[in-house]
């Protein structure tokens, strides 16, 4: 395809613009319902370059994409839907990330790091975690309301938590907190986006050189063990790893609490459920993860061959968003999808971390934090209210990662 | 009914072995471990959602 005719959309049918936003933060875009009813797998203009790309929005065809061994993950292809603007020279110097790797390379990265998240090493952590969480709920119960629940609690917690699982000095947290949250934000400028990069990838490369001749009992130290074997990464790789476990670590997480929190208030009477049994609380996690699907558009996909989604033939080399916010939407298979139902029995079939080989690695770490820390704030503060009109919040409608910036709460 | 899984498709998700520990377990590379390859009929909902939930289809109950 060349460039004019990528840009030019067809003639008399202007493409509907992606990303869509969201007008009530507890229900998918507009626009999705609509789609899933009458065209599941339709064409959009990305907003950032005016490229042409497939939206795929019925849970069962976003399964389908995520599963095919024919899509690609990798960003440097050229029909890859990009929602920054990526110029092509920093394209070309850009160092894949896990989640852009395809096997047979994605495959040697990812099993060195799944031996750190399987079910019994994320048991392990929990005890950790319910302390880090307790702290937290401790020193907001010191300060007095109101509090920003965000900095408070959602926020810290998770970074903590995965500061010590990567051996991260947390005392360099705010630091990394800014140019992580930079790396998630679609207005950045090309060179505010590579500056927050090269600032990360400098603090990391300075941290992973130490742990290569000083190793601690971290993720990143046994990472260089086990590499130091198998050589699956050279150093930038380490370093590329690290920045993607960190940023992914606890952006998302935080988000997820801060939200996650949001609705519960907003919702008493299951709140007050949750509060009286929570044995509740896995399901309830399950349910508030598809709700907000919160990395909705993260599943960017290129086809390498012809491929037939929901009757549709989508051709080499063309861009794929399977959006999980979508498919966790869909009726078919989440019946009156647009209410949170903490009992609801097929939540679990959400895809808000993903499907397929790209797959949330972290999606259990994820689950146990969003556990403990709603279950021992609603336990701990149980006058926890919400401390701003609602209408006030301000919601990232700007971001890769939905969110609310701030949660002011008090008891 | 009979529980086969493939170890090569595995991603290492863990949710078999956080929804059927009694079934399901993970090795010390992470990957899928069947506990009881031929587990209590009673037990069948639970993996066959285990097989739909797996990411990389490397779950499959037979019989």
């Amino acid at each position: 395809m060349t460039q004019s005719a990528e840009a030019a959309p067809e003639a008399g049918s202007p493409l509907p613009q992606f990303p869509m936003r969201r007008t009530c933060p507890f229900s998918e875009p507009r626009e999705y319902a609509a789609l899933r009813e009458s065209e599941p797998v339709s064409r959009a203009a990305l907003k950032v370059n005016g490229k042409p790309t497939w939206l795929v929005t019925r849970h069962e065809d976003v399964r389908r994409v995520l599963g095919d061994g024919r899509v690609s993950s990798n960003l440097k292809l050229p029909g890859y839907p990009h929602q920054f603007h990526i110029p092509e020279e920093m394209l070309a110097q850009v160092r894949l990330m896990l989640l852009n790797m395809d096997p047979p390379e994605h495959t040697a990265q990812r099993r060195m790091l799944i031996p750190e998240f399987t079910a019994r090493r994320v048991r392990e952590l929990r005890p950790r975690i319910q302390q880090i969480v307790d702290e937290h709920i401790d020193a907001m119960l010191a300060a007095g309301g109101p509090v920003d629940l965000v900095t408070a609690l959602a926020l810290p917690v998770p970074s903590l938590v995965i500061c010590e699982l990567l051996g991260v000095p947390y005392e360099d947290h705010a630091r990394f907190e800014e140019w992580s949250a930079a790396l998630m934000n679609h207005d950045l400028s090309p060179a505010e986006y590579g500056a927050a990069v090269q600032a990360l990838d400098a603090y990391l490369d300075k941290l992973v050189t130490l742990k290569e001749s000083e190793p601690g009992d971290d993720l990143i130290s046994r990472f260089l063990e086990k590499n130091a074997a198998e050589r699956v990464a050279d150093h930038v790789d380490v370093v590329t790893m690290a920045r993607l476990m960190l940023v992914g670590g606890h952006e998302t997480t935080a988000n997820m609490i801060a939200l996650g929190v949001l609705a519960l208030l907003r919702h008493p009477s299951q709140l007050a459920e949750l509060r009286a049994d929570p044995a509740l609380l896995p399901n309830a996690v399950e349910e508030l993860l598809r709700v907000f699907s919160i990395s909705d558009s993260g599943t960017a996909r290129v086809a390498l061959e012809d491929v037939e989604v929901g009757g549709v033939t989508i051709r080499a080399g063309e861009g794929i968003l399977a959006l999980n916010n979508a498919a966790d939407h869909d009726e078919a298979v989440f019946p009156d999808a647009g209410t949170l139902d903490i009992h609801r029995k097929e939540a679990r079939g959400h895809l808000a971390f993903g499907y397929g080989i790209h797959q949330c690695i972290g999606a259990n770490l994820a689950r146990v934090e969003l556990e403990t820390v709603y279950g021992t704030l609603l336990r701990r503060i149980p006058g926890l209210r919400l401390a701003a009109d609602p209408e006030s919040l301000r919601f990232k409608d700007d971001a890769m990662v939905y969110g609310v910036y701030e949660l002011p709460v008090t008891w | 009914m009979r529980v086969i899984t493939e170890r090569d498709r595995c991603v290492g998700s863990g949710q078999c072995a956080m929804l059927s520990p009694e079934v399901f377990d993970q090795d010390d590379e992470g990957l899928v471990l069947v506990l009881r390859e031929e587990p209590a009929e009673g037990l069948r909902e639970d993996l066959l959602r285990a097989a739909d939930l797996c990411p990389s289809r490397a779950i499959r109950v037979d019989g």
